[in-house]
């Protein structure tokens, strides 16, 4: 679908813990045709001190009731201003942005990785490859026990592994320790992170020589590739995170890893 | 209807309003939102002659009514232009303005020269005021004797309409704008942006990969007003007003302060379609105003 600018009614606010909340929006567009890894550019008009739209990545999508949810992170006055609306209210998007995740193969084991926020596009992927046929296992790192978002909704769709820094829940230590990693038999891994966590997935993925994809979240201001400013550095240059991307394959990332 | 036709050289717009460079890519990556031959021009994204990567990133801080910026001139260079990009816009119904940058004086003259030679672009804007790269830009830009001699060679090189982009960060903006039009610019557009710096407390570095960037947004609005008016006042070619504009009453300041037309610039990272939403707001105000045109604006800062 065309990339668009709309103002979307809020149909339902849902608080997960203090630093994230959902974001379920009606969308007038009776043919949503979104996928896995894409994202929106969100406008803040309830924060002076807010220029730039905010990129959020797509959590969930209902077409059929052209519902398009948004996992957001509390991590700034922008965000902060975004946790203040409620059902209602109109939020303005542009829509949608960037690439999307490979779907795996038939009778491919797919492992979901993700850590914070970044589990976000994570479940949309896990949802299609459900729909699809597939298992899709996810192995999802929290800081703690009470960060943990939409346990329940993510193990509708596949099976959990659970690892917090703290150990509170689940394996105590980071997504790459957890034993559910080495003894899959993966053929391939999809992350989504912070830049170190998401590093040292594809670190292990090049060990194994599985094919691995991730979602980069670079600082972006136009979202649509005409600034030039989130640029990934790549085997081919500095490409736009936001049109090239956010989606890349580990190998065509330039990592020291 | 008001009638909103501009000339700038030889340059015939049907409107006042164009896309600043590096704003709107080459019109091809906003063709979603709107038809880029509603406006009056398209200023391309910076052109040297040979494939540049620009600066590492980070490239961008948000910052008051504005950001930072030290993209540092990425593109693929001239012939990618010529071979790629080209063939796919040609076709507009619009002015199309290559934005012209080098690291010498020789790479000003050999871009200009080879960009004369295609029949589609009808004018250059000559950078001489990007602030994020270590050779040439700014420091053409903001040294009088530099910009005199570039513009000189310039135009020799180039015979269709030329348009210098002025630096703002000078002393005294009008002489470079003297400069230009003494040495034959047929225009001059101004202001790039504003020379700054973005600092995290929290970690105690700068944001930017490169310490310092280009200020641009509203932010810098009312200085790009005072040096419009002040360019205006001292050359009689005419002046492009950017900074800032987010809206139809943000060119129509620029036009009362002096522009003969604007550039639509940071506000297309908002609003993809922010130029055209200026041109119909430019179009209402002088309806309602009763101005049968957007020339009789010009200037008339009462």
């Amino acid at each position: 679908m065309t990339k668009r600018t709309e103002d979307l009614r809020i149909v339902s606010r849902r608080i997960i813990n203090e630093e994230y909340f959902v974001l379920d929006l009606k969308s007038g567009c009776d043919d949503l045709l979104i996928f896995p890894g894409q994202f929106v550019q969100v406008r803040v008009d309830n924060s002076m001190g807010t220029f730039l739209r905010r990129p959020i990545s797509v959590y969930d999508v209902d077409s059929s009731k052209g519902i398009i949810s948004l996992l957001i992170k509390v991590v700034g006055e922008g965000t902060r201003a975004l946790s203040e609306l409620g059902s209602g209210d109109n939020i303005n998007i542009i829509y949608p942005l960037g690439n999307s995740f490979t779907f795996p193969g038939i009778g491919e084991k797919p492992l979901l990785v993700g850590g914070g926020v970044g589990v976000a596009p994570l479940y949309f992927l896990g949802k299609m490859i459900r729909e699809r046929g597939g298992e899709p296992q996810y192995i999802l790192g929290y800081r703690s026990e009470n960060q943990i978002i939409d346990y329940d909704k993510f193990s509708e769709i596949g099976n959990v592994m659970i690892t917090t820094e703290d150990g509170s829940k689940g394996y105590h230590g980071m997504v790459t320790q957890h034993p559910g990693f080495s003894k899959g038999g993966y053929n391939r891994i999809f992350c989504c992170g912070p830049d170190p966590m998401m590093k040292a997935v594809a670190s292990l993925a090049l060990a194994g020589n599985i094919p691995c994809e991730v979602s980069l979240e670079n600082m972006m201001a136009c979202g649509i590739g005409v600034c030039l400013c989130c640029v990934a550095d790549t085997v081919n240059g500095n490409v736009c995170t936001c049109t090239d991307g956010p989606v890349f394959n580990t190998k065509d990332l330039k990592w020291q890893i | 209807m008001a009638d909103l036709t501009t000339t700038i050289g030889n340059l015939k717009m049907k409107n006042p309003v164009m896309t600043a460079s590096g704003t709107c890519g080459f019109g091809k990556e906003i063709e979603d939102f709107f038809d880029p031959s509603e406006l009056g021009a398209i200023i391309m994204k910076g052109t040297t002659l040979e494939n540049r990567e620009g600066n590492d990133y980070p490239r961008l801080a948000e910052t008051a009514s504005g950001m930072l910026n030290s993209v540092g001139l990425q593109n693929k260079g001239i012939k990618n232009f010529i071979d790629n990009i080209l063939p796919g816009i040609r076709d507009y119904d619009t002015n199309l303005i290559v934005n012209v940058n080098g690291s010498t004086i020789d790479d000003y003259i050999e871009l200009s020269g080879i960009v004369d030679g295609l029949e589609q672009i009808n004018a250059i804007e000559l950078n001489i005021s990007c602030p994020n790269v270590k050779m040439g830009g700014m420091v053409f830009g903001t040294h009088l004797p530099t910009a005199t001699k570039v513009i000189k060679e310039v135009r020799k090189a180039y015979s269709k309409t030329l348009i210098v982009k002025l630096s703002p960060n000078v002393t005294d903006i009008t002489e470079f704008a003297r400069v230009a039009q003494e040495e034959g610019a047929d225009a001059v557009s101004l202001i790039n942006t504003l020379l700054g710096i973005a600092i995290d407390a929290r970690s105690r570095k700068p944001v930017l990969s490169t310490i310092t960037g280009g200020l641009s947004g509203p932010a810098i609005k009312p200085v790009a007003l005072r040096m419009v008016w002040q360019v205006a006042k001292t050359v009689s070619i005419p002046v492009i007003g950017v900074g800032g504009i987010m809206s139809a009453e943000d060119a129509i300041e620029f036009f009362l302060a002096g522009a003969t037309a604007v550039q639509v610039g940071t506000a297309t990272f908002i609003e993809p379609d922010a130029a055209l939403r200026v041109v119909r707001g430019v179009n209402s105000y002088l309806d309602e105003n009763n101005f049968d045109s957007v020339s009789k604006l010009i200037g008339q800062l009462n």
